[in-house]
């Protein structure tokens, strides 16, 4: 298939014609694009580089934003922190580094959740029976308290200094194994329908194995909900994240995620400068809004029950 | 009828014994458990002797039975980072907890409940969309954001509500009550909106649509036909049918406002069950989060529990069919 044909034939799908009906999944999208450019080129786009302590300036400690106070200055447009550090450049390495553990969990659970689940689908048995309990048990909790959990007794096997080193590692994992279960649920559904079918039969009939069935045959037919519930998760992802850091589990200080800096904000809250706290917890909505109408829209542009 | 309790009751047993398990296991070999109780000084045989005495050289099976009854007795060793009993500790931030979760629940039921009638009786009224819109928007927020706003409006702001903690609290017993102080209840007003608003918005968008539904069904049609009153159908026939989702939703979400009370008693500095977990989370304090760890799934047992026994006492289809299925059985 050519481009052109592709293009052409994308151009005619009732996907694009779902998407650009809908002006509110057009915004969304377009908001997304926005804040992963703005994110992922910061070290371009930046106006300073907070987090390299040699350019920072006392002088310039808390200015509040543009068109709020005498000293405000448009070198900082969305004002300073008690560091005098530039809250337009924090925010904008603070939502990259969001978006890289949103992203690396929601890819971390899915891979685990689709592991789990083909085997817990064709191995069956005890297998099945376990993994499935497992599943059953770990949902009786919210993620946020298995996330929790995990990091502790991740500190509880580490000393102190090197849980900060590698805090990214640390949530991304815990993250990720509070995630699994519906994807792992999801795809032992679809393999049992699967597994009975005649080119599942076919492929064990010529000798293939089960890894090879699995991974090349099973696994391609079971992935357009995996897909669907990943995007859901990406929004669940990125706010567990940054509630974990608020609650100053997260990622530590020196490398802060949104989460950290909202955090970081909150504690000086009650001397009234507001600006460190809202524009770092606005992007964060915002991103979640975005991601969540994206999600929200692919599940049923996808579903077609509902066409 | 009674088999269906059993068969319940079994599950959660077992459910509780697998969470026993996990938080047996941290709590035997995530860090040292006699580490807490020994100084600097005390010798390697000493060390020995005391693991002898506890019972840290029996087999883990042996052990793990000690855990649970010891659990059960309501024993959780000592806080590594306090040195004293954590179900103490425990006990005394339950109340807390408790209080704000029955007040933040009661909020998204009161509020959210009419709520989801009024936009689904009136669905295209400007009101209606408002509502839809501002929820849709209170989903997306993340729980902290939203205290941290109030906090700004309420306490920085107009400086009408205090910002942490919980005012002037009653002894009652073991029992530390704010509801009877004024600035116990004005310190309750903040924390439970905070972390009653997604609940709120949870259940309005539930009722609304199960409000539609109902609204279109043949029976509904008839009730008017009788000439029955608009309330009458409302309420007595609409209401009543959507509350079978609704409950099991708003119990399910009573696990959740527990566990979400982590983040709204961090961000108000409640002194709660979900602030010590925080802390000892920060501290790798084991025996502290395996106590908490089996605490809430507890909590999400027994709520399940009583969800499944609601539904009996709300619908009656489900008890004439257990009858059947009872019948059949015997």
């Amino acid at each position: 298939m050519s481009l052109a044909e592709f293009a052409r034939r994308a151009a005619d799908s009732d996907i694009w014609y779902s998407f650009r009906s809908s002006p509110v999944v057009v915004w969304a999208t377009g908001v997304t694009l926005f804040i992963l450019l703005a994110a992922f080129l910061s070290p371009v786009l930046a106006p300073h580089t907070p987090f390299d302590p040699a350019t920072l300036n006392l002088m310039d400690a808390l200015k509040p934003p543009v068109f709020f106070g005498d000293d405000a200055d448009w070198t900082f447009p969305l004002g300073t922190d008690e560091q005098g550090r530039d809250v337009l450049s924090s925010i904008m390495y603070g939502t990259r580094l969001s978006l890289v553990v949103g992203f690396a969990a929601t890819a971390f659970a899915m891979v685990l959740g689709i592991a789990l689940g083909l085997v817990s689908g064709y191995v069956g048995g005890a297998v099945d029976a376990f993994i499935m309990r497992l599943a059953d048990v770990q949902l009786t909790f919210p993620a946020l308290l298995v996330a929790l959990l995990i990091d502790g007794v991740v500190r509880g096997l580490i000393s102190v200094q090197r849980h900060d080193e590698i805090a990214i590692y640390v949530i991304v994992g815990a993250i990720g194994l509070s995630f699994w279960v519906q994807y792992a649920r999801t795809v032992r559904g679809s393999v049992l329908v699967e597994k009975n079918k005649e080119y599942v039969q076919a492929a064990r009939v010529i000798g293939l194995s089960p890894v090879l069935i699995m991974v090349r045959h099973v696994l391609p037919n079971v992935m357009g909900p995996v897909l669907v519930i990943a995007t859901i998760n990406l929004g669940l992802a990125i706010l567990t994240e940054a509630t974990l850091s608020f609650l100053g589990v997260g990622l530590p200080s020196t490398e802060p995620s949104l989460g950290t800096l909202i955090r970081l904000g909150n504690d000086v809250l009650l001397s009234g400068t507001w600006w460190i706290v809202i524009f770092p917890g606005i992007t964060l909505a915002v991103l979640v809004l975005a991601v969540n109408l994206l999600g929200d829209w692919l599940r049923d542009a996808l579903n077609p029950k509902l066409r | 009828m009674t088999a269906f309790v059993l068969r319940r009751l079994a599950q959660s047993i077992a459910v509780l014994l697998a969470v026993g398990l996990v938080a047996f296991l941290l709590f035997r070999y995530v860090g040292d458990p006699i580490s807490g109780m020994v100084g600097q000084d005390t010798s390697l045989q000493e060390r020995e002797e005391l693991r002898q005495r506890l019972g840290l050289n029996d087999p883990a099976p042996l052990q793990f039975a000690r855990f649970v009854g010891n659990a059960a007795q309501g024993w959780f060793g000592l806080s590594y980072r306090t040195s004293e009993p954590v179900s103490r500790m425990i006990l005394e931030r339950m109340p807390a907890t408790l209080e704000l979760a029955l007040v933040a629940a009661l909020f998204a039921v009161l509020v959210g409940v009419p709520m989801g009638v009024w936009t689904g009786l009136y669905p295209r009224h400007w009101s209606s969309r408002l509502l839809q819109a501002v929820s849709l928007i209170g989903v997306s927020l993340p729980t902290f954001l939203i205290g941290i706003l109030l906090i700004l409006v309420f306490a920085v702001i107009l400086g009408v509500l205090p910002s942490f903690g919980r005012g002037d609290t009653v002894q009652l017993g073991w029992w530390t009550s704010g509801f009877f102080t004024l600035s116990g209840l004005k310190a309750l007003i903040l924390p439970s909106i905070t972390l009653g608003l997604f609940q709120l918005t949870l259940i309005m968008r539930l009722v609304r649509s199960e409000m539609l539904e109902v609204m279109r069904t043949d029976y509904i049609k008839f009730a008017r036909a009788r000439g029955l009153t608009n309330r009458a159908i409302n309420f007595g026939h609409a209401l009543k049918n959507t509350l079978v989702p609704v409950i099991t939703i708003t119990g399910l979400q009573l696990g959740a406002i527990i566990a979400f009370s982590i983040v709204t008693e961090t961000v108000f500095s409640w002194p709660g069950m979900g602030q010590l977990f925080v802390q000892s989370v920060q501290f790798a304090d084991i025996p502290v989060m395996a106590a908490y760890l089996l605490l809430v799934a507890l909590f999400f047992v027994l709520i399940n529990l009583v969800v499944d026994l609601l539904y009996y006492a709300v619908d009656p289809r489900l008890r004439s069919g257990a009858a059947t299925a009872g019948a059949r059985g015997h």
